[in-house]
């Protein structure tokens, strides 16, 4: 009977894609899984195989046509296998053979590639191991038998044919999509022989699947631009060395400088309201509470815990929670609740060195401020070259809702509260 | 008198008998001949094998390794007996029921096969006709359509030591002594020599084989065969290499052999010999001269891969045309006969061919031996699972030897297996099985055998292979 043949399910990111190559013509014997064309898309190339054996009846979209998700490409006749054995010798059936080397001897017969043979118990790990289609091993053993020799012989036989077409549909291949399913049958069965010291190929776990997703979205719908700016942290840093001793011993917690950075983005949010929006629909929500995300790294991968409320937080809360948090991240116990959420975000890159870099988004955030190393540099006081610690400051903005005038002036707020903390504490 | 059947089978051995049960189960008539009589000169089955060979020798193997075991280690098992005697007169009672047993069972399966018994001497004539020659002298010739020669083999006599009553014997002599020998000698350290010699040894005898090679057991792979001589030799065996007997004298019921080893000539004192130098085809006499029927010069019958000998519609198999002279392979031969006359596919694999030495320990191998993969150039990785490594062989008590199996390098398959141990006779079939499926070592570890037994030497011998043995601490390259 006839069976359609179609384009694979595109991801939402990609339109539509051009047929590039037919691997068969009409007329064509055709076996199971073979690559029949390949498709190419903005982000990935897809190979579509048949869904059984058969004759390739019709081609509806040919070389250089556009096509969209799940169109039809093709029919196959797949009733095609019932001729076919009665050409084979008596003893052994098969189904829609390609090639007509069909060689059947008396006791030792080998297997007539398309037909399931027995196979050995090593034969069957290495199979799964290198995950290839066993139907597709001529077995040399008795009744057919597919033995560990067979496969050893396919396997280094394969690795001769085709190395380099292997290669390019993984390349292309790299980009995440939102795709569930993956691409039809990518039919990269051989890829694991590659050299495995060059390339080690790890599926993605589940949270990094899913930051990857996210991030992928903020970049896709946000116009995100980042705005610099640097900060004397003398008066910062001589605030902690006079009081972070009585600090510590009347609030139980180290005093570190995320409240300070916490502090002065609170004051400047209030100044700034569209920094603290977000965007649904065409709509602007504006937020008249500051749920700060403190971005922090697990052994997972990057988690940002929420602080809530962050403007009735005390300088001893916002360390104390953000302890809590970092604990709770190394031990993998941040539950749902306290990742979701947040108008803001802060990112401290300076503790592993970075000297500056161009934080994006955490959506449905408009804007994330990204903190860096303290660093003695040189600048200019009063005329006077002099060494003091500095820190860049980047923020990230949405620029659909917050201009760049805002942005600019939103990053020197900050800049003015840390160098002058006495600010902080007057809300001026 | 013309009598024709549609296969006619000459002797009634393992081939012979097994060929006639599968040619009559195929739908054909057939009739088996055999001249073998008993002591009482009643035509009796089953051939060398049964009457004077394989069985009566296991039996007498039986009761002497229970008389050994008892002497030697029921004490370690907290038995206490008084001193043990031996009454070897119902011993070898015991050893003729069984044979009688056996014997009567072909006789049996003959008649529910229906096929005809004729008891004579077969002689072979032209254009497939047989002349049989009865006891009373009556000569019958009988046509087929296709003859089954399957005549067997007999002891080999050497010059130096001429049968004489029973102080020089052959094996058959040697399977019914009267009284367990003081000393006993025996020329010929090879399969028959050596079970022969531990059956004696067990009951008392003071064991002297003399071996006219330099190397003990050549047919076996050198590991197994060094190992086998160390064990025997440790028992009690005292093997001799490299003596060749020259001559010998009996002299009031004793014997003295002249050999000569490389230190010069040696005189031994025996009151018995055993002379076990090997088996000839019995093919004098077979044929008439003008049959025509092809032989080498030792008198094996020629014959190309599917025992079809040079004359149209006659077959060969068995000890009659060389090769491993073992019964199995001879009922195979003949099952492969069958088939091609009833005109199916047959074949026999004569690369697994399971060879068992029934000493203990006891001695199996199929395959091939490490000496003839490297003579072959062939590049392989062994396996090696002592049984000392095993629980259930030290539950047994039986913890002296090891298996061995041989992989190619490059595809894993099994090419041989070399064992010596306890109950090796049995677990050397799980390895022809394997290599007749062609497995690889891998195949053999990725299978489940029950615990605790000895062919989980087998196990791991095959893990081994791929140094994945748990039981033993094995440093590799």
């Amino acid at each position: 009977m006839d069976i359609e043949v179609k384009a694979p399910g595109f991801p939402e990111s990609v339109a539509d894609g051009s047929v590039v190559t037919w691997h068969k013509r009409p007329g064509d014997l055709v076996k199971q899984d073979e690559v029949l064309v390949d498709i190419e898309t903005d982000k990935v190339m897809f190979e579509v195989p048949a869904q059984a054996n058969g004759i390739l009846k019709k081609i509806v979209a040919d070389v250089g046509d556009t096509v969209t998700s799940q169109q039809l490409l093709a029919i196959m006749d797949d009733s095609v296998k019932t001729d076919i054995p009665a050409k084979l010798n008596n003893k052994k059936q098969g189904k829609g053979v390609v090639d007509t080397n069909l060689e059947t001897g008396p006791e030792e017969g080998n297997t007539v590639p398309g037909k399931p043979a027995p196979i050995a118990p090593s034969a069957k790990n290495l199979i799964n191991q290198h995950k290839l289609d066993a139907t597709q091993i001529s077995g040399t053993g008795k009744d057919g038998r597919i033995l560990k020799e067979d496969v050893l012989r396919y396997i280094s036989s394969q690795k001769e044919q085709e190395p380099v077409k292997e290669k390019l549909p993984e390349l292309r291949s790299e980009l995440v999509t939102k795709d569930k399913e993956p691409p039809a049958k990518a039919s990269v069965f051989i890829d694991e022989l590659q050299d495995e010291t060059r390339d080690k190929r790890v599926p993605m776990s589940r949270l990094r699947a899913r930051i990857a997703e996210r991030l992928v979205e903020a970049q896709h719908t946000a116009a995100i631009l980042t705005t610099f700016n640097e900060v004397n942290m003398q008066p910062v840093m001589d605030l902690r060395q006079r009081y972070k001793d009585r600090f510590e011993k009347l609030h139980g917690i180290k005093l570190g400088f995320m409240s300070f950075f916490v502090k002065a983005s609170v004051e400047a949010l209030k100044r700034f309201p569209a920094v603290n929006a977000s965007i649904e629909g065409k709509d602007i929500i504006y937020h008249n509470y500051f749920d700060i995300g403190i971005a922090v790294s697990s052994p997972r991968g990057l988690v940002v815990p929420i602080l809530r409320n962050a403007e009735s937080l005390r300088f001893s809360d916002i360390e104390s929670t953000i302890n809590n948090y970092a604990i709770k991240a190394k031990n993998g116990e941040l539950t749902l609740e306290d990742i979701t959420g947040g108008t803001f975000t802060i990112t401290n890159g300076g503790v592993f060195g970075s000297m500056l870099s161009t934080p994006i988004l955490n959506p449905p955030q408009s804007a994330i401020l990204g903190m860096h190393k303290i660093e003695q540099r040189a600048i200019v006081i009063n005329g006077e070259i002099v060494a003091r610690p500095v820190m860049y400051l980047a923020l990230s903005y949405d620029h659909r809702i917050i201009d760049g005038q805002e942005a600019v002036q939103f990053l020197v707020t900050i800049k003015e509260m840390l160098e002058d903390p006495a600010r902080m504490m007057l809300e001026i | 008198m013309k009598k024709s059947f549609d296969v006619l089978v000459v002797g009634a051995g393992p081939a012979g008998y097994v060929a006639a049960i599968r040619c009559a189960q195929l739908g054909l008539a057939t009739a088996c001949v055999d001249e073998w009589v008993d002591d009482k000169e009643m035509p009796v089955l089953g051939g060398t094998c049964l009457n004077v060979g394989c069985i009566p020798s296991k039996a007498l193997l039986e009761s002497s390794e229970y008389y050994a075991k008892a002497s030697q280690e029921f004490t370690e098992h907290g038995l206490i007996t008084g001193k043990l005697s031996i009454d070897l007169a119902t011993m070898m009672a015991r050893k003729d029921r069984i044979v009688k047993n056996l014997t009567q069972g072909i006789a049996s399966l003959f008649k529910s096969n229906g096929v005809t018994v004729i008891s004579g001497r077969a002689c072979l004539l032209d254009k497939r006709r047989l002349e049989i020659i009865d006891k009373s002298n009556k000569r019958t010739i009988y046509e087929a359509d296709n003859i089954i020669l399957a005549a067997g083999s007999s002891p080999v006599e050497i010059d130096a030591a001429p049968l004489e009553g029973d102080i020089i014997v052959n094996s058959t002599g040697a399977l019914s002594f009267d009284d367990v020998p003081k000393r006993l000698g025996i020329i010929g350290a090879g399969v028959i020599g050596l079970e022969l010699g531990s059956v004696w040894m067990r009951l008392g005898a003071k064991v002297v084989l003399l071996e006219a090679q330099e190397r003990f057991l050549s047919i076996a792979d050198e590991q197994v065969s060094a190992e086998t001589l160390r064990l025997l030799t440790k028992q009690g065996l005292d093997i001799r290499l490299g003596a060749r007997v020259v001559g010998s004298d009996v002299k009031a019921g004793m014997v003295t052999v002249h050999y000569e080893d490389v230190s010069g000539v040696h005189e031994e004192k025996f009151d018995k010999l055993i002379v076990a130098v090997g088996r000839h085809p019995n093919t004098n006499g077979l044929c008439a001269d003008d049959s025509r029927l092809l032989m080498d010069e030792w008198g094996f019958i020629h014959v190309d891969e599917n025992c079809r000998t040079n004359l149209p519609g006659v077959y060969a198999v068995g000890d009659v045309i060389g090769g491993p002279m073992l019964a199995h392979k001879g009922s195979e031969e003949g099952i492969m006969v069958a088939e091609l006359i009833a005109g199916n596919q047959a074949h026999v694999n004569y690369g697994t061919i399971p060879s068992v030495i029934y000493t203990n320990p006891e001695v199996a191998w199929s395959g091939k031996t490490e000496e003839s993969l490297k003579a072959e150039g062939v590049d392989y990785n062994t396996g090696i699972f002592p049984f000392v490594a095993n629980g259930r062989a030290h539950a047994h008590g039986e913890t002296n030897g090891m298996i061995k199996v041989l992989a190619d390098a490059g595809t894993d398959r099994i090419l041989g297996v070399h064992m010596v141990g306890p109950a090796c006779s049995e677990l050397i079939a799980q390895a022809v099985i394997a290599m007749e499926f062609s497995a690889s070592s891998e195949d053999l570890a990725v299978t489940m055998f029950a615990h605790p037994t000895l062919s989980e030497a087998l196990h791991e011998a095959a893990l081994d292979t791929g140094n994945k043995a748990i039981h033993i601490a094995r440093k590799r390259k």
